[in-house]
């Protein structure tokens, strides 16, 4: 099924700013408590009737300081923080900041750890595909039903989460070198029986909504983000790809063992709110492809290198750059040492924080309420944009 | 891709006088970086953005980092004048003694760029920039007429660093409040004494919290 | 004055039903409560997870999340408040109607958490306004919501119409609203407001 199998042609609207004279203005803040904006973020909106002028993001109001925090801490110590920047996605934050202490300090990681990894990952990704989905169509005022599919779902993800790692959300999972915990056979057969229902998900998600007509018409040529846009202003992940740009980390580094498993990056050719969704559910189908690979394939072995070093190590006075796919974008931490055992520097770059820069670029013309879709569509999450 | 000093050179040629310096990255990443001037610092990025090889259009990430002033204590040979007596007869001898001099090394802020080409699928390229010093001269060059995606990172350096992005087109603070004076990112940052209640202080905290409840006894000693 | 529980059955036997004013009116209160939809961080997808078919907050008549504060009468203090959200905080607060109830859930609402250390982190919400019920966790469990919200219900069901311990929404001289503090130049000012909370004292 293609992004543009179920588009209606005629139904796309080009937004055109309608001048209504001077002095009718009118300014809302919208946030930050706000029901549409997922968390505690502001948006100072200028509205002329009922078109968006003027919109300027306010940030902040969940800054929570993690960077002078990570400063203050050892290396060791910042990990159960990073579960808390994209509270939705733990685990794939946690691989992030491991990939970048790994690179920092030279580290390899054993191959079933690797495999672990990409399963912790890719599920992972699979609810937060589900929610951001669940989420969106929310927003449009579909209350409830695709958002408790979507949950219906991530509870059975949990509960894998859980039983491997001890929490449902914060997992700590990840060290540098390896994972802290080996998964069980009867892990791993779990695994399997939730995976087999996947596609079944996917389906009965897809058949309720793709075709869906008022979820048609409110998205369809809304918040459209040009390619050439997209880049510059570096966008990432779901959104980028959703403009036509093939750029997936897991292609591009061929960090982890992404080269071995065969998936496809799905592309969006309109850059618009649909093009997003679809683009998730599409992502959502090449993980439960991954995942049925990984499952397969996974080999016995250590999960941790034996010889690395997790707690109280000084790294080399250096830095470095480590980044992955998340299922927000290019999730990447920044590492500076100088010998000591806390980072200089520890910096993190998130998705949905730089994503956000094209708000006011995708809404300008278009009507007051489309605000609500088009940053649904972008797909943020506060821990993450404020840090 | 390209090595740094091919990097170098290529910018050297199309920039005439950019002045581009290498900082060695001597961890196992080995990512190095290129020092620029700020004064053509944005013609160098309009280079790197736009050539054809490098293509680097996508900015990925923006860091800023502070480095204070440094102490440093070094030994410096020094040449004396000193008395001796050598074989009975007291005589002015030059000697050559080594002696330990304080130097204070000034600090400065650094704001890094990690670029990758999203056509050409490579990267990182790591640029660097420094400001004179961590108080009065601190404008930098603005990547944002460049590259959109510094528009919030580096807004969010002003307001945590206090580095001054000349040429970025909404330069306010975006994470603390308006009306909110420090940076709080900088080593040398005071956070409010807010230490009343620590029932589980260790380590630094708790070294804080016996700070505070030390100053409150003595107001109150004061105030008797 | 509350009624001989056997009289109460034996009466309801007889086909007569038997209560008090405070009883009948504290029954509906706890059996309605509506929350605000508000959530500020990691607790809030708890939160939601809590509400979904799952765990199903509804069971316990409490499925109405509300976004206006003026139509809600509890509020989950979801997640980290952080020094440039407190006074929002307060603000929805003093904008919801009487009687009103707070849960803080998770350890950032209780006292900062993991990021208490932050420069702009409140280390606990209840430096500005009353809390009622505290939930550790970092994120709590759906369960440990629910246990929260039956807890809440119990002291709804506990609180006397008259008298010294009535509720603050039946005392005409308990403040209605809760001073909003104000963002300075280094902290917010004041720093906690001190007819609400005093610096507990720690028993060693």
């Amino acid at each position: 099924m293609s992004a543009s199998a179920t588009r209606q042609e005629g139904w796309s609207k080009a937004p055109a700013i309608v001048d209504y004279g001077e002095g009718e203005l009118l300014e809302v803040s919208m946030g930050p408590h706000h029901p549409s904006t997922h968390g505690v973020f502001r948006m100072d909106v200028t509205l002329q009737g009922e078109q968006i002028t003027k919109l300027k993001p306010v940030f902040g109001y969940l800054h929570r300081n993690h960077e002078k925090l990570g400063e203050g801490q050892s290396y060791l110590a910042s990990m159960p923080y990073t579960d808390r920047l994209d509270y939705i996605c733990s685990l794939t934050n946690n691989w992030a900041y491991a990939l970048a202490v790994e690179k920092l300090v030279g580290q390899e990681v054993p191959e079933r750890a690797e495999y672990l990894r990409v399963i912790v990952g890719e599920l992972t990704r699979v609810q937060n595909h589900a929610l951001s989905v669940g989420f969106l169509i929310q927003d449009m005022g579909a209350s409830g039903t695709p958002l408790m599919y979507a949950f219906k779902e991530r509870e059975k993800i949990l509960d894998l989460f859980e039983s491997l790692t001890g929490s449902r959300m914060m997992c700590n999972y990840m060290r540098f070198g390896g994972c802290r915990v080996d998964a069980t056979p009867a892990w791993l057969d779990e695994v399997r029986r939730v995976v087999a229902g996947l596609p079944k998900f996917a389906d009965e998600f897809e058949r309720l909504l793709c075709t869906n007509e008022i979820l048609m018409a409110r998205t369809q040529g809304v918040g459209v983000l040009p390619a050439e846009l997209a880049m510059s202003a570096g966008v990432t992940g779901p959104m980028l790809r959703a403009s036509g740009v093939n750029y997936d980390i897991r292609k591009v580094d061929h960090y982890g063992i992404y080269d071995r498993f065969d998936f496809k990056v799905p592309l969006g050719s309109h850059g618009d709110v649909y093009d997003r969704f679809m683009i998730r559910l599409l992502e959502l189908r090449e993980s439960i492809k991954i995942l049925e690979q990984a499952l397969r394939d996974i080999p016995d072995g250590p999960v941790m290198d034996p010889k690395a070093k997790i707690r109280n190590f000084r790294p080399k006075p250096g830095e470095a750059y480590g980044r992955i796919e998340a299922p927000k974008g290019e999730l990447g931490f920044y590492l500076i040492s100088d010998g000591s055992g806390n980072p200089y520097r520890y910096r993190v770059r998130p998705p949905s924080f730089v994503n956000l820069t094209v708000l006011e670029d995708m809404c300008l013309g278009h009507n007051v309420a489309d605000v609500v879709l088009i940053l649904g569509s972008v797909d943020i999450v506060l821990g993450e944009v404020d840090r | 891709m390209k090595t740094v000093e091919e990097i170098k050179a290529a910018i050297e040629a199309a920039v005439p006088g950019a002045g581009v310096e290498i900082v060695q990255n001597p961890g196992p990443a080995a990512q190095h970086s290129l020092l620029l001037q700020p004064e053509h610092a944005v013609d160098v990025a309009k280079f790197l953005r736009d050539d054809a090889e490098l293509a680097l259009t996508f900015l990925s990430n923006v860091t800023g980092v502070d480095w204070p002033d440094k102490e440093i204590t070094e030994k410096v040979k020094v040449t004396k004048m000193v008395t001796k007596t050598v074989d009975g007869v007291e005589q002015q001898v030059e000697e050559t003694v080594e002696e330990p001099r304080k130097r204070v090394e000034p600090g400065y802020l650094e704001v890094v760029y990690h670029l990758y080409s999203m056509t050409k699928k490579h990267g990182p390229v790591v640029l660097r920039m420094r400001t004179k010093n961590r108080t009065d001269a601190v404008e930098l060059p603005s990547m944002t007429p460049v590259w959109r995606s510094a528009e919030f990172q580096e807004r969010e350096i002003f307001d945590l660093f206090g580095v001054v992005f000349t040429g970025h087109p909404d330069l306010r603070r975006i994470l603390m409040w308006e009306g909110f004076k420090d940076h709080p990112m900088r080593r040398d940052y005071v956070e409010p004494d807010d230490y009343d209640y620590e029932p589980t202080a260790h380590d630094a905290v708790l070294a804080k919290a016996t700070a505070h409840q030390a100053r409150i006894a003595e107001q109150k000693g004061a105030g008797q | 004055m509350a009624v001989d529980e056997q009289l109460k059955i034996e009466m309801g036997r007889q086909g007569v039903f038997v209560t008090t004013l405070e009883e009948l009116y504290n029954w509906g209160r706890r059996s309605s409560i509506w929350p605000m939809n508000f959530g500020l961080a990691c607790c809030a997808i708890e939160m939601i997870a809590t509400t979904m078919a799952r765990y199903d907050l509804a069971r316990f008549g409490a499925e109405v999340f509300r976004p206006s504060p003026r139509q809600a009468d509890m509020m989950i203090i979801s997640g980290t408040v952080t020094k440039k959200m407190a006074p929002q905080v307060v603000r929805l607060y003093n904008q919801m109607a009487e009687p009103r109830y707070v849960i803080a859930m998770g350890a950032c609402a209780i006292s900062g958490g993991p990021f208490k250390q932050g420069y702009n982190v409140l280390k606990g919400i209840d430096r500005y306004i009353p809390v009622d019920v505290h939930i550790p966790g970092c994120p709590p469990r759906p369960e440990a919501l629910l246990e929260a919200f039956i807890a809440l219900q119990k002291k709804i069901d506990a609180q006397p119409l008259t008298g010294e311990a009535r509720p603050r929404h039946l005392d005409a001289e308990a403040p209605g609203e809760f001073p909003v503090p104000e963002p300075g130049e280094h902290d917010l000012e004041p720093a906690a407001n001190t007819s609400v909370w005093t610096v507990p004292v720690v028993i060693r």
